[in-house]
């Protein structure tokens, strides 16, 4: 079973702790500015490869994010600069890629990486140069331990937070029986884990598993072993099938079938009104951040759409069959700020300050929603180096996406499985 | 000098320059000369089958992923320590080798491409079914501390240098040493033509399978390594990319040569990284330049040199 975070005093220092900083960064900024040379951020960029549509609008928020950074004095009064190398999403060359920024480009950090393979791949090589290396990815790598003190994933909640926040909702709202397909590789098995203990934590239950192994192109076989009890199916079907797969979702339950629960991971980038995605009418998903601008919306999520250049469909404000990754992205933006915070509460000065630039980040916990955090507030735990925040749950309606319900952050809390600041550096 | 002098002076000279550029060479490169010493053993185990052999391999990489993750998991969930699992995971390959050796040789020329590729498929497929254990296709990160051979620190910059350069010229030296015996000649003879050999009385299978052996044992040490000394094993390594990689290096660089399969690494290498840094298209100029070499050096940088100025090139 999944356990809630008990220490919440420490939540409650860390809020202290969290004004202290938001106050420092213009005492240190004029304090202690000594060079204007730029800081160095090396963006590992998925530009080629299986994350491409990805880092394509990873690329874009990044750039806007720096343009306002800049525009705003920059950090510590330095401007940033972006040495972005494309990692083709693939782990050998992540590595390579890393070194290229330390010892080639002389960067001060790197930052970027969506892909957990990549992540994986690259974070010993972040370990062993001592690089400060930011992921954007929502894997479980980061909290899970298997990483290192120099990885971090402050912008962005992890896959175990996300799918342990949707129970609750799923058993409240659309059913206790769920049947879950998944892809048959480690993305699709941290779903099946996590959201298997977070319903049963509900009182639910998963009465089967359909694991799709990753070459399959059609999926009309797997269908009929979904029991005829089920209330709930849970798909979270990445990669270029999606649309396959909900037309054949489609034609083997017709009208009546039970309710539909997915992961937007598999419709990122895909236009909600594509052919074949009809039958998604009033089915639910989670999504990062709303993709369709809500009428709820923030003025801080309205400037941070605008920045980015993206339409309240969530597409490219230049060409609206360019459909954004928002529900991923904001992550680049609020990495950035974080870093930004980091630094400026660290006083760095160059790559002699990169382990006061980690520390400085792990004193952080509490980071309210601003400008710097257009997706919601967020509590980032020091100990695990992952952030955690709210979670959105929304209904295609008319073939967008209506937000339905926001979890609160205390529902994607969940134990500790490891403390990096007991590790050396 | 003769021609087994000059064979002799241009190994030694290619590991003698290696083992100087430890010293000499900047950060970035150093780091890249590491990686490219364990890629061009890669590259040499694959030379043995087809450089010498003449047979195309297109499922190299099972046998640089077994002896990664033959290393990988022994390390992970038995505790082995990296000494011991570096010759588990050789072990792990040289067995799938002859696995394979034994159905795949029962094929000859595109069949043998075929069968080799399925087997591959197959085996990246396995890694991602044992996903619990194996992690799939995000893998798993040994940590620094684990990755000790003796007290020595293979995380170390320069200690993992002289590990890659130990290893490249263990290969390097064997191959060549191998090509110089009775048993290479062989292999050439049943490349250039199978049928005359076995009339001569050469048992041409046990020869091939010795070749499928030796090359994936190579490839699995190269893998093995790969997963040490930088300290991530993932089904990436099983993909079918990772068994095109060393037939480029190796067409690159020149088949059938002793130094074709370094060159072709380094060139690959370097022409990846410094056109990534113009263009997103960096593959496009690496196909380009893929193009040109078939149509101006069909037989690859060193066999090119080779054929025109050197013929005593091993």
């Amino acid at each position: 079973m999944l356990k809630k975070i008990t220490d919440r005093r420490t939540l409650l220092k860390g809020a202290a702790a969290g004004g202290l900083l938001a106050a420092t960064p213009l005492a240190s900024r004029f304090a202690s500015a000594q060079s204007d040379a730029p800081i160095k951020i090396g963006f590992q960029q998925h530009s080629t490869g299986i994350g491409a549509a990805y880092g394509r609008w990873y690329g874009r928020t990044t750039e806007a994010a720096v343009k306002k950074i800049n525009g705003e004095g920059g950090i510590n009064g330095r401007p940033i600069e972006i040495v972005a190398e494309d990692d083709g999403t693939d782990p050998k060359r992540g590595a390579e890629v890393l070194e290229k920024f330390a010892n080639q480009h002389s960067c001060d950090i790197a930052f970027g990486t969506l892909f957990s393979h990549v992540v994986y791949g690259s974070a010993p090589a972040a370990g062993e140069l001592k690089l400060p290396y930011f992921v954007v990815s929502e894997g479980h790598h980061v909290a899970s331990g298997a990483l290192n003190r120099w990885t971090m994933q402050p912008g962005i909640t992890d896959v175990k937070s996300q799918v342990a926040a949707m129970a609750p909702f799923v058993s409240k709202n659309l059913g206790k029986k769920v049947t879950m397909i998944f892809p048959d590789f480690a993305f699709g098995h941290d779903h099946r884990d996590f959201f298997t203990a977070a319903i049963e934590a509900q009182g639910g239950e998963v009465l089967e598993h359909i694991a799709i192994p990753p070459t399959e192109t059609s999926f009309t076989k797997y269908f009929p072993k979904i029991p005829r009890q089920t209330e709930v199916i849970y798909h979270v079907m990445v990669g270029p099938g999606v649309l396959t797969f909900v037309k054949e979702l489609g034609e083997f339950f017709g009208p009546s079938r039970p309710e539909i629960f997915g992961f937007i991971d598999s419709l990122e980038a895909v236009d909600m009104s594509s052919p074949g995605l009809e039958y998604l009418e009033g089915t639910y998903f989670w999504e990062g951040m709303p993709r369709y601008a809500q009428a709820s919306q923030s003025a801080h999520e309205k400037a941070y759409r605008t920045a980015v250049g993206v339409d309240d469909n969530g597409a490219s404000l230049s060409d609206s069959k360019d459909v954004s990754t928002y529900a991923h992205m904001f992550g680049c933006w609020e990495t950035l700020h974080t870093i930004k915070a980091g630094m400026e509460y660290a006083d760095y000065q160059g790559p002699q300050d990169r382990q006061k630039l980690i520390e400085a980040i792990e004193s952080m916990s509490i980071m309210p929603e601003s400008a710097a955090h257009p997706q919601g507030a967020k509590v980032f735990n020091g100990r695990t180096h992952q952030t955690f925040g709210h979670q959105y749950i929304s209904k295609v309606e008319n073939s967008k996406l209506v937000l339905a319900h926001a979890t609160s952050i205390a529902d994607t809390f969940y134990e500790d499985e490891v403390d990096y600041t007991k590790m050396s550096f | 000098m003769s021609a087994a002098q000059k064979s002799l002076a241009l190994h030694l000279g290619l590991i003698g320059g290696l083992f100087a550029l430890a010293f000499i060479l900047p950060t970035y490169h150093h780091g890249n000369f590491a990686r490219i010493m364990v890629l061009a053993t890669y590259a040499i185990g694959y030379n043995v089958l087809f450089g010498y052999t003449g047979l195309l391999s297109l499922g190299h990489a099972m046998f640089f992923a077994a002896g990664m993750y033959g290393m990988g998991l022994a390390m992970q969930y038995g505790g082995v320590p990296a000494l011991p699992a570096l010759f588990l995971g050789i072990i792990a390959a040289t067995i799938l080798a002859a696995v394979v050796a034994v159905l795949a040789l029962r094929t000859i020329g595109v069949a043998f491409m075929i069968v080799t590729l399925m087997f591959a498929q197959t085996g990246f497929l396995t890694i991602l079914y044992f996903g619990e254990w194996t992690r799939g296709d995000e893998g798993f990160v040994l940590q620094q501390k684990v990755r000790q051979i003796a007290g020595l620190d293979l995380s170390d910059p320069m200690t993992r240098y002289l590990a890659a350069w130990v290893l490249f010229s263990v290969a390097l030296l064997a191959t060549a040493r191998m090509m110089h015996v009775a048993f290479g000649g062989v292999l050439v003879a049943i490349r250039e033509n199978e049928e005359r050999t076995r009339m001569l009385g050469y048992n041409v299978f046990a020869h091939k399978f010795a070749a499928v052996v030796i090359s994936g044992a190579i490839a699995g040490a190269a893998g093995a390594a790969y997963g040490l000394l930088f300290g991530y094993v993932g089904a990436t390594f099983a993909s079918v990319q990772y068994s095109i990689f060393p037939l480029l290096w190796v067409l690159l660089g020149g088949a059938g040569t002793t130094i074709g399969p370094f060159i072709g690494a380094l060139f690959m290498f370097y022409l990846i990284d410094y056109s990534s840094g113009l263009t997103s298209a960096y593959m496009l100029i690496a196909g380009v330049a893929l193009v040109l070499l078939t149509l101006f050096a069909r037989a690859g940088i060193a066999g090119e040199i080779k054929r025109r100025w050197a013929p005593w090139l091993p």
